[in-house]
């Protein structure tokens, strides 16, 4: 069942003494598991001596030596290749692949071999990894910095599928699937590493300290995957959303002053397919939200599962709000995300039909 | 080896003696490409290699301060310091037949086969009269015209491309040769190797390039790389190796001679290790932690390709003031092209939908 924590609830463990950001998030949880576990190692392009580009493994390296925090070549394939050795062996590594666009060259280790060794060796072999990428756009990183191609591994079976929206949920949740011993994919939405954005790229950037998500346990603690969070209770119409977009939905929600309920997913693989139905049933509209392309998203996926389970309960025709079905581009940025403007009026439109 | 104490000397065994042989010295009855001549320049060929440096230098420069203004956004790799590279190597290419391909770094490449500054800086803008219409910006440039085939962000891609065109010269006979340039890092891609070996088995025309410019983002060459010495990454694939001082336009037309006479005698790929520096940071917010200000400065002072250039002209006798007006005009070009790009609309929305597929959708 779904937790019912709104992003503006203050978590009920430890207080931090000063917010954290997305990033310091992450490196906690990371630093949180070399300390705990010792099978625990980091790779990957950066990562080391420099403390990756996003600065998420900054001071890893010094403090953990390294043999247990390393550069890794430019070599994807490799890596992923290297780290399901690592796992069938008994370690627990999380490589980064520095942008989900360089995934690709990785993706044949990661369909063929991550995701199959269990099933292949009965059993016996498993690929306790977990890939760690920052993903989507809004950075205009153009056609090779920005995609999300979450759907392709919800898709293959076998791997597990996570994205954060909050530093809190990010820390929760990595821990929780660096010790998932199945191989996760652990999606970070790069957009609000810094802050969370709600989609008006025209306005300043609001930095997550004053955020109450941003107030993150410097101990350990984990988030079950497979557990949605409700991040707002409404009637009207239920809103479904991950990463980024939980923001940028969420504030146009607020804005419009309509009594929707929007659901942070976190997790697509488990899918916490009960919160899901429970709200739908409830609100009788479903209006789902991704930055990936339209056609075989993940949007497809719900829209399809919303339908099989609450179709007698539904009011209107499930709607999308997604990205187009083409390439990144670097200019016209925000005419492709989709942003305010094409919620709104999608929202507007579930609530007349 | 240590011994182990524990166990009694033995005699030593004769298979013993033979297995601390060492392997036997690589093949000398294959032939290797002659050791390259520094191109022996008259003073006209140094002051367009002076010109030609110059324009690649003042054209990065300006988009460095475009950046800064926030006319240009995203990611941009700036080419200054490898500047003898692209010049002394494409100088020596014909541009009507052979192909270029590289990578993200690629404003050198293509000031360096003649594409307007306009219609470059004009991309690096996002606007709709840039060479990828806004939608490629600074890593995703092409020209048919030019035959230049980009412009890849994805690190390592281009080197297969590559020996695709290089199959592609040899199967139209048309007397081209592709020239594929990457980088130290991107040399340690699984497909480049996978790219070495098929050129060599078909013979393919193609001179592949690594601008060894030491480090790949924050992590230096042997961090990465357990042969280092990158030029002879293509031995085991029967491919010779050169290794060039990349901060000398003369060495590296030099080499380009060679390998161009290598290759279009149909003796098949052959590998150049350009030792080159990138002055500036990988990207445009690199905060250059792993690398001392010191050493950049030193690079800068001791061996820049420019100033090298400027001191042969000199002995030549080539006066400071003609070298200035060279300046001036070249800041001029780059200005019309900045003031070009700044006032170009941007594309229409409309322009989303198209070059997808061959239909509109
Ligand atoms: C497949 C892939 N992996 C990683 C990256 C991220 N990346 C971009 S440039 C770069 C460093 C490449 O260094 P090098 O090949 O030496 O070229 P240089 O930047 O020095 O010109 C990395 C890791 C990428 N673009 N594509
Ligand atoms: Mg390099």
């Amino acid at each position: 069942m779904a937790e019912v924590k709104p992003l503006d609830a203050k978590p009920a463990e430890a207080k931090a003494p000063k917010g954290m950001n997305m990033i310091e998030a992450i490196n906690s949880a990371l630093d949180t598991m070399l300390d705990r576990d010792p099978d625990v190692v980091i790779l990957g392009e950066d990562v080391g001596y420099f403390g990756g580009v996003f600065r998420a493994t900054a001071g890893l390296q010094e403090k953990h030596g390294k043999t247990r925090v390393f550069d890794s070549p430019i070599s994807e394939n490799g890596i992923i290749g290297v780290a399901v050795g690592m796992g069938a062996y008994g370690l627990r590594p999380v490589p980064e692949i520095q942008f989900a666009d360089y995934i690709y060259p990785g993706l044949d280790q990661i369909v063929s071999e991550a995701a199959r060794i269990r099933y292949r060796s009965v059993g016996q072999f498993i690929a306790p990894m977990t890939i760690r990428s920052p993903y989507g756009g809004g950075i205009f990183g153009g056609q090779t910095h920005s995609q999300s191609p979450e759907s392709l591994f919800t898709h293959m079976s076998g791997v597990k599928t996570v994205i954060p929206s909050t530093p809190y949920d990010a820390k929760g949740l990595l821990i929780a699937a660096i010790e998932c011993d199945d191989p996760v994919v652990f999606f970070e939405p790069k957009r609000i590493y810094n802050g969370p954005f709600d989609g008006h790229y025209d306005r300043p950037v609001q930095p997550w300290a004053k955020h109450p998500a941003s107030d993150v346990p410097k101990d350990y603690y984990r988030i079950e995957l497979g557990k949605a969070n409700i991040v707002r209770v409404g009637e009207a119409v239920t809103v479904l959303a991950y990463g980024t977009m939980v923001h940028v939905a969420l504030a146009v929600v607020e804005e419009l002053g309509i009594d929707a309920e929007v659901i942070d997913l976190r997790s697509l693989v488990p899918l916490d397919i009960e919160a899901i139905e429970t709200s739908v049933r409830k609100t009788g509209r479903c209006m789902i939200v991704h930055e990936a392309t339209r056609t075989s998203g993940f949007g497809a996926e719900l829209s399809a599962l919303v339908q099989e389970r609450c179709f007698y309960h539904l009011e209107a025709p499930v709607i999308r709000v997604t990205g187009f079905d083409t390439p990144y581009p670097h200019s016209l940025e925000w005419a492709y995300f989709p942003g305010p403007i094409r919620i709104k009026t999608a929202l507007e439109k579930i609530l007349k039909d | 080896m240590a011994k182990s104490p524990s166990r009694p000397a033995a005699k030593p065994a004769p298979a013993k003696k033979a297995a601390t042989k060492s392997a036997p010295p690589a093949l000398p009855n294959r032939e290797r490409p002659d050791q390259p001549e520094p191109f022996d320049a008259s003073k006209d060929e140094l002051l367009q290699f002076y010109r030609d440096m110059l324009l690649i230098r003042r054209f990065e420069e300006k988009a460095g301060q475009l950046y800064g203004l926030g006319l240009i956004g995203g990611f941009c790799h700036l080419y200054i310091g490898q500047e003898a590279v692209a010049i002394g190597l494409q100088s020596a290419l014909d541009g009507d037949k052979d192909s270029v391909i590289t990578g993200y770094r690629d404003h050198g490449h293509m000031l360096a086969y003649g594409i307007d500054p306009k219609l470059i800086m004009a991309e690096l803008t996002g606007r709709q009269a840039g060479i990828s219409k806004g939608k490629g910006g600074s890593m995703h440039m092409f020209s048919v015209e030019h035959k230049f085939y980009g412009g890849h962000g994805i690190v390592g891609a281009q080197v297969s491309l590559g020996t695709g065109l290089g199959f592609a010269h040899k199967y139209r006979k048309d007397g081209g040769v592709c020239m594929a340039y990457f980088g130290d890092g991107a040399a340690n891609q699984g497909q480049v190797y996978e790219s070495f070996n098929m050129a060599e088995l078909w013979k393919l025309p193609i001179i592949f390039v690594i601008e060894n410019n030491q480090y790949a983002m924050g992590t230096s060459v042997n961090r990465s790389s357990a042969e280092d010495q990158l030029y002879r990454r293509g031995e085991s694939f029967r491919i010779p190796g050169l290794q060039v001082d990349g901060m000398d336009v003369l060495a590296v037309r030099g080499a380009a001679e060679e390998a161009l006479k290598w290759v279009r005698a149909g003796k098949g790929p052959i590998l150049l290790e350009l030792k080159t520096y990138r002055y500036r940071g990988h990207s445009m917010s690199d905060p250059a932690k792993y690398r001392s200000r010191d050493e950049v400065q030193a690079v800068r002072d001791k061996s820049d390709p420019i100033e090298h250039v400027k001191k042969l002209l000199e002995k030549q006798g080539v006066k400071e003031e003609a070298m200035k007006d060279i300046d001036k005009e070249i800041r001029k070009i780059v200005s019309d092209a900045a003031d070009f790009a700044e006032n170009s609309p941007e594309p229409e929305a409309a322009e989303l939908y198209t070059d997808v597929l061959v239909e509109t959708y």
